[in-house]
């Protein structure tokens, strides 16, 4: 089991021409996800590697049957693809651009406030279900499937957890990356969410950086809902104060958002906290393992 | 982005918002004409820098004459002003603002930035101002009123009165605060900033309501729409290592340690600096190379790194995901040979052509210390600059 993505979802991407919409879209098909469309405005009705393009959202949508998408459109255009694709009914959107301006996030989830699609980023790796669908930019050899479910702010911070579960012979059920913006479309406690209610979720890892109070949320929501055992790390431990620290959500400011606050929070709920990060994998091992025993 | 207190008045004067008269000077001679151009008995002269604490530290001065403003400009203009903002070293005055004096009856705080949690714009306002916002927080969270703003509707008339009541204004300020706070709220949409700041916000003797001070910062992801505002940036106030680093499209910040760092990923980025405090040592830079970097910037990025000359170490780890692990090492390996290496450099690569990475890395002939792990290379950097590996 899993969740948000399995061997059924039919992926289109908005951008495929692109350099990076090409790239991994390749990948993702070579992973075995069904990528199923390209969307690119004034190019419908070519294909890319067989894939067919459409020149909207809408129109792929009803000749594919897709119900998921994938966005790698430039920063200045990703908000308007992100509302195409909730506008045209997409269930799972995916938006992979970094930089996109926080004002232009701040429209979309307004507009995406009681609709049934669901965005995860921008600003992020993407989803993926090891062994069965792909989304996104990370790296797919790294994972194995099994029953751990990975939640994270960071990109390549997420691989660094992956694959020191997979090192250690642990699989996982699904990893997502939220985003690193200020503003993202699901939370760490959405996606908590998720895998409390998939059976084929046994326990979590959630990397959370400095920045906002939503590790301390997340911390709360685990304590007094959350029926599986979480691991969790928080980036930033040596970061000053006001510098934002490459994700734009990234930065301490007005005295919130320390690494301190966050582990203090997360270890309050009970949460065993890996204090550095070459441990997120040995501190999953040892929590199930005991709860084995 | 941040800008300077005068650029920030012009900004929102711009938008209609009550700011006083004022000009920015960068010699004497320039604030005394500046003084006598605003035609008053009495001016305040600021200096501009990019932190707070000024008038504590000695930075703003009311003076009652063009010689007086002459002179106190000649006391701060190439001097370092140290504020509890600024670290020991201070930063340097370049400029001065002669603005025109105003009497202050009531001094509030005004604050506009972008809520996560709520997920738009929000307004903070205070009836403390002129302290610290945060200071307000901790010590008398009561006195301070959020109020988000609906992006579909904007800025409410009776969130405005809500607000205005709340800090006391009565009769006719009532209506200029509105329309002050709707001036705020339109210079924030339309120039993409991520904070407004008014401290203090100020009802004058007169019964008029204005910005007496103003600080502006911007989105960097928004700043692509305003080239306008993207002129107003000043190199002075930034590192000269971060500004080489953004021309390169690198994302570097410079701490105090000296195990230089270079990460694919901002997370990885900040994990890697914590590890290597986790093992003892302190961190010299935060430095992301980004995705799809090529090795040309991940030569840039090597430069930088080793241009500061308190890196007793270099650290370099990579998760390839998008980044390619061969690119990466032609990149370190075409800069250690440019800049002669004399620093030990550890390296661990993992990820998408690791193999051929680690390849041009041995064949290269530079002396490389590879690292297996996150934790094996945190220990190996620590114990290259002569320290005991601790954890």
């Amino acid at each position: 089991m899993s969740i948000l993505v399995n061997k059924n979802t039919r992926v289109l991407t908005q951008g495929i021409t692109g350099a990076t919409g090409q790239i991994h879209t390749r990948a993702c098909k070579e992973y075995g996800t069904q990528m199923v469309g390209g969307v690119v405005p004034g190019k419908g009705g070519t294909d890319f590697e067989g894939i067919p393009i459409f020149d909207t959202v809408e129109q792929a949508r009803k000749a594919t049957g897709a119900n998921a998408t994938v966005i790698y459109v430039p920063p200045p255009f990703a908000a308007d693809a992100i509302l195409e694709a909730v506008a045209a009914g997409i269930e799972l959107v995916i938006c992979i651009t970094e930089g996109v301006p926080v004002l232009d996030m701040v429209k979309v989830s307004r507009y995406m406030r009681g609709s049934n699609s669901r965005l995860i980023g921008p600003n992020c790796p993407g989803v993926i279900t090891p062994g069965e669908c792909k989304i996104g930019i990370m790296p797919g050899y790294i994972h194995k499937p099994g029953d751990i479910g990975v939640v994270s702010r960071s990109g390549t911070l997420t691989y660094e957890a992956v694959y020191q579960l997979t090192q250690l012979g642990i699989g996982q059920s699904s990893c997502v990356g939220i985003g690193g913006d200020p503003i993202v479309g699901s939370g760490h406690i959405d996606v908590l969410k998720l895998f409390n209610e998939d059976p084929g979720t046994r326990a979590v890892i959630m990397i959370g950086e400095i920045g906002g109070t939503a590790e301390e949320e997340a911390a709360q929501y685990i304590k007094e809902n959350f029926k599986k055992p979480v691991v969790a790390f928080i980036a930033g431990q040596t970061a000053p104060k006001g510098r934002r620290m490459g994700h734009a959500g990234a930065i301490i400011s007005g005295g919130r958002g320390t690494a301190a606050d966050k582990i203090a929070a997360l270890k309050a709920a009970g949460i065993a906290v890996a204090m550095s990060p070459a441990e997120l994998g040995v501190t999953m091992k040892s929590l199930l393992d005991g709860k084995a025993a | 982005m941040n800008i300077h207190e005068f650029q920030a008045k012009q900004v929102l004067a711009r938008f209609g918002a009550p700011v006083p008269k004022g000009q920015p000077a960068s010699t004497p001679d320039e604030a005394a004409k500046a003084f006598d151009a605003l035609g008053q008995p009495k001016a305040v002269v600021k200096a501009q820098i990019h932190a707070g604490g000024r008038g504590k530290a000695g930075g703003v001065k009311l003076l009652s004459s063009a010689a007086e403003a002459r002179e106190f400009a000649a006391k701060l203009l190439g001097k370092p002003l140290v504020t509890h903002q600024t670290g020991p070293q201070g930063r340097i005055v370049r400029r001065v603002y002669v603005e025109q004096a105003s009497e202050i009856a009531r001094e509030l705080y005004l604050g506009m930035v972008v809520d996560r949690n709520a997920r738009s714009v929000a307004i903070i306002a205070s009836t403390e101002g002129g302290m610290e916002i945060e200071e307000v927080a901790a010590k008398t969270p009561d006195r301070i009123l959020t109020e988000p703003i609906d992006p579909v509707i904007g800025l409410g008339g009776f969130q405005a009165r809500k607000i205005a009541f709340a800090l006391g204004l009565r009769d006719k300020q009532v209506g200029q605060f509105g329309a002050l706070l709707n001036s705020l709220y339109r210079a924030f949409l339309e120039t993409d900033a991520s904070l407004i700041e008014i401290n203090p916000l100020v009802v004058t003797k007169d019964g008029s309501v204005i910005c007496l001070d103003a600080k502006m910062s911007f989105d960097d992801n928004g700043l692509f729409r305003h080239p306008d505002i993207r002129e107003l940036r000043d190199p002075n106030e930034e590192d000269p290592a971060e500004t080489e680093a953004a021309k390169f499209d690198l994302s570097y910040v410079h701490l105090d340690g000296n195990i230089g760092c270079m990460v694919n990923g901002a997370g990885l980025a900040m994990a890697t600096m914590d590890i290597v405090k986790y093992y003892g040592a302190e961190p010299a830079n935060f430095l992301d190379v980004g995705g799809g970097a090529s090795s040309q910037k991940v030569a840039a990025a090597f430069r930088i790194l080793l241009a500061d000359d308190r890196v007793k170490a270099v650290l370099i780890n990579i998760f390839g995901g998008i980044m390619l692990c061969d690119v990466l090492a032609q990149g370190v390996v075409d800069a250690a040979r440019e800049v002669k290496l004399s620093v030990p450099l550890v390296v661990r690569m993992e990820g998408t052509n690791v193999d051929k990475g680690k390849q041009i890395l041995k064949e290269s002939g530079i002396k490389v210390i590879a690292a297996s792990d996150m934790a094996d290379a945190a220990r190996r950097v620590v114990e290259a600059i002569g320290a005991r590996a601790q954890a």
